[in-house]
């Protein structure tokens, strides 16, 4: 009789790679976002749209009411930055969310059903492949018009691919498994195999997906509203500050500096935790 | 320790070609070593067996051995290894330089592993790969390299030999691949061969065939053979010394004659009455008939698998994996489904569970032929036939507790409530011997045999009068074996459920069955009640198959005459039929079907 002792994991060392170095600093970009995001107008110590032309192209001060400096016309940077951390974390996470449904769903689809459900989807997806990623978004808000919801379609149109394509393969290789053919010999149906045995085994490899995903998305939020195709220009975003500061470059170095270190922060921490949560899932690595 | 000291004082002893002493490797990570004070000794010519179930550490010392165990993240962290170099000096293993390795290697030591597909390069040839092994460490022209391969080709008895040289691995059969991996280690003409269970992966008959070949190439070429192994069966055929190790050490060291006949720690005591054994079990007590309907009656199923090719995709061939097969099975009974692999056997059983929609035939589940259900009434039928799957690490979601595991049959057919449903599957976890604490674990937290507990509870849960079992035990350890087998026989009793136990393995069928089928490519050549099958074989394949079981003592030894056999292939053109052979009745329930064979 079995009545060995099991080996329980302890809840501690399932999440302890959290505490990794890279993960933690990834941990923190996004916590800060957050935070930054939710409570910006109790954070930001100026209105962002305040103009303030006598104070115009302050320079960062560390005693006087302007820490980050000033812009062209004398709108409080550290405010900005503040304000713009909210449309840069609602785009890329709601880009995150749709593409992610989107792919996840096609490509399981895709990769359980095979034959014609899969050439018919593999083939919608290579149209989309085919353009370059910020051409196809220039061109679905030039088409569609400015505005936060078209922004966020115009970056999830293509964000969805990665998702598809893993979640495809997965699913082609979860199909034939034992246990999704034990739950077949039992009688489950098509709905229930995908929701229970093959939606819960691709979960990990979304997540590390969606990481990339989330950098990329601001990344290309960034270079929309530098190339003035973003959200609408009164407000704030990260992107938008730089494009607004190219032509003061050489003599206002901050306003270019402090958005591209937000922007470069964020991504980096973000892919960092990409990195560490791919190391802990891909089954490829099996130091874990 | 007794072993440890004999074995050093062996060291200098004349004809020692390996020794090891005091060996420890250890994983960082982890507190204990995986492998602890080990010592062995290998001497010119002799064939030492290194047996212990998996996680004993047996892998890990040869792999320290061939200095493989630092890819793996292992270390040495104590012993020496002393491989002599023929000359009447010898060098440390554990001293030498990766360049020093990569000659030792192969030219003095050679490897086989368990599965020679993967050992393979599925896009190269078999005669490049087997050139590259030779100029690796032989500094020959390419005419000169193709001679010796041709040579090393003939020397395992491979059909065809120039014809093999320019087939790919997928080609080839799995014996047939395991003997491509031996010219491949013979090549270059080793000191040692270290073969890592290199059967195991393989049919009975082939394995019979593959460890007569090994025999008789140590005869030959007075090579030294490591062999590693679980099976006491194939140490009794092979070995001349035995070491048996547990969780890392070695607790027994001597000649197999010695040990087979008195075993001096109990563990090998235990491995030895585990071993599989023919015809130990007692005569079989003939189950009364109870009611006349069997709950599974197979009538003339042919299955066949459509090959497409060409521009259109149309059928060019079929592959003929179940030919005309008819078969009972009555409540409360076990019938034996006994087959090579590729004989069609899983293709039968996904046939009857309607996984795959079989060409022709029927089959009555209860007196009902299920397979002229329409969806609604298949869903009712699939409550009666359940399956347990062969790979118990494989056949459960990893991601599902226990309790959600066993819960979802009764879930998928809606049998009740929530708390009923909870009920039943505590019912279920504690009638096949797991603790209540299991409901919540995961898979990963269970051994394999736990787990396949796990799966015998989930098949059960819905009271089926017919479980179909996939070779249920043979990922198993053999202590482990004998549990789960005990286990489906009193689940058996308990249920009175019919149980199709398709298996490989000889002695696991002595011991479950009550009637006995053999498949071979596709048809059911003979079935009868077991004991008339095991002792009065009529097939010639069912005999050849009784033969090639290994004999769990070393003074039971058979000559066995290697034969390099043709197997016809199962594609046949379209509208092809089989020839019809009628099955003929040469004893109360005992049928042969006479065909070209014969």
């Amino acid at each position: 009789m079995a009545t060995a002792t099991l080996a329980r994991g302890s809840g501690r060392s399932r999440y302890a790679f959290l505490l990794a170095p890279k993960a933690l600093f990834g941990l923190l970009m996004i916590g800060a976002l957050i935070v930054a995001g939710a409570f910006a107008p109790l954070i930001a110590p100026f209105d962002p749209a305040r103009q303030d032309l006598m104070a115009a192209m302050t320079p960062p001060q560390l005693t006087g009411p302007h820490f980050l400096g000033t812009d062209h016309v004398g709108r409080d940077l550290l405010s900005r930055i503040i304000f713009g951390a909210r449309v840069s974390l609602l785009i890329a996470i709601a880009v995150v969310v749709f593409s992610g449904i989107a792919g996840i769903v096609l490509g399981i689809v895709s990769g359980y059903f095979g034959s014609r459900i899969d050439s018919l989807i593999q083939k919608f997806l290579e149209v989309f492949w085919a353009f370059p990623p910020l051409l196809l978004a220039i061109a679905i808000v030039a088409f569609l018009g400015q505005g936060l919801a078209i922004v966020i379609i115009a970056l999830a149109s293509q964000r969805w691919i990665p998702y598809c394509r893993l979640a495809r393969a997965e699913a082609m290789s979860l199909r034939d498994r034992e246990f999704v053919v034990a739950a077949r010999s039992l009688g489950a149906g098509h709905t229930r195999i995908l929701r229970e045995h093959i939606l819960p085994n691709i979960l990990p490899s979304m997540l590390v997906v969606g990481t990339f995903a989330m950098a990329t998305a601001i990344i290309s939020e960034a270079a929309l509203s530098f190339l003035g195709l973003g959200v609408p220009p009164t407000i704030p975003t990260w992107g938008g500050m730089l494009a607004d500061a190219r032509a003061y470059i050489s003599t206002s170095w901050w306003m270019a500096l402090f958005p591209g270190l937000c922007i470069f922060l964020t991504v980096l921490g973000i892919n960092l935790l990409g990195d560490v949560l791919r190391t802990r899932f891909d089954p490829k690595i099996k130091n874990f | 320790m007794t072993v440890c000291d004999r074995n050093i004082a062996n060291v200098a002893a004349t004809g020692t070609l390996l020794s090891v002493s005091g060996l420890r490797v250890s994983f960082p990570g982890t507190d204990t070593p995986a492998v602890r004070d080990v010592s062995l000794r290998v001497g010119r010519g002799e064939v030492v067996a290194l047996v212990g179930e998996s996680g004993s550490g047996k892998s890990v010392t040869v792999k320290a051995l061939m200095r493989l165990i630092e890819f793996g993240g292992g270390r040495v962290t104590a012993g020496r290894a002393w491989l002599s170099d023929g000359q009447g000096g010898r060098i440390d293993l554990f001293a030498q330089s990766e360049a020093a390795m990569q000659q030792i290697r192969g030219n003095r030591i050679a490897m086989i592993f368990q599965e020679p597909m993967t050992s393979l390069n599925p896009v190269l040839t078999v005669g490049f790969q087997l050139r590259e092994a030779v100029q690796r460490h032989q500094n020959v022209a390419r005419s000169e390299a193709d001679r010796i391969c041709l040579e090393a080709l003939k020397q395992v008895r491979l059909s065809e030999p120039e014809r093999r040289l320019r087939q790919y691995p997928h080609e080839l059969s799995g014996g047939m691949r395991q003997r491509l991996m031996i010219a491949m280690a013979l090549a270059c003409k080793p000191d040692l061969l270290i073969a890592d269970e290199p059967t195991t992966a393989l049919d009975v008959t082939v394995q019979a065939e593959i460890l007569a070949l090994l025999k008789m190439i140590q005869r030959e070429t007075g090579m030294a053979i490591l062999f590693i192994t679980h099976d006491m069966g194939v140490v009794a055929e092979i070995a001349d010394r035995v070491q048996v190790m547990l969780r890392g050490e070695v607790i027994e060291d001597g000649l197999v004659h010695a040990v087979f006949a008195a075993p001096r720690h109990a563990y090998t005591r235990a491995l030895l009455d585990a071993a599989p054994k023919l015809g130990n079990a007692p005569p079989a007590t003939p189950r009364p008939v109870t009611d006349a309907t069997p709950a599974l009656s197979v009538q003339n199923l042919i299955v066949r698998y459509p090959l497409s090719g060409g521009v259109f995709g149309r059928v060019r061939a079929n592959v003929h994996a179940v030919e005309d097969v008819s078969f009972d099975v009555a409540h409360g009974e076990t019938l034996a489904l006994v087959g090579e692999s590729g004989c069609g056997k899983s293709s039968l059983a996904k046939a009857i569970l309607r996984l795959y929609e079989p060409a022709e035939g029927r089959i009555l589940l209860n007196g009902e032929d299920i397979l002229g259900f329409d969806h609604a009434r298949m869903m009712l039928a699939r409550r009666g036939i359940q399956m347990i799957f062969q790979d118990p690490y494989a056949s459960l979601n990893p991601r599902k507790c226990v309790a959600d595991i066993i819960a979802e049959p009764l879930e998928i057919h809606r049998t009740g409530g929530r708390t009923e449903i909870a009920a039943r599957v505590a019912t279920l976890i504690e009638r096949v011997g797991l603790p209540a604490s299991a409901a919540h674990c995961f898979p990963h937290e269970f051994s394999g045999g736990q787990r396949q507990r796990v799966c015998i509870a989930r098949a059960l849960a819905l009271n089926p009068s017919v479980i179909i079992a996939d070779e249920p035990v043979s990922a198993l350890d053999v202590s482990i074996q004998a549990q789960i087998l005990d286990l489906i026989e009193e689940v058996q009793e308990e249920f009175n459920v019919a149980i199709l136990f398709i298996s490989h393995d000889m002695a696991v069928v002595e011991k479950v069955a009550d009637r006995i089928a053999v498949m071979y490519q596709g048809e059911l050549i003979e079935i009868g009640p077991r004991d008339a099958m095991l002792r009065m074989p009529a097939h010639p394949y069912t005999k050849r198959l009784l033969d090639a079981v290994p004999i769990a003592h070393p003074d039971q030894r058979r000559d066995r005459q290697l034969t390099a056999r043709e197997i016809s292939s199962p594609i046949r053109a379209v509208g092809a039929e089989s020839a019809a052979f009628t099955m003929t009745e040469i004893a109360p329930g005992h049928f042969l079907r006479c065909s070209r064979d014969m």
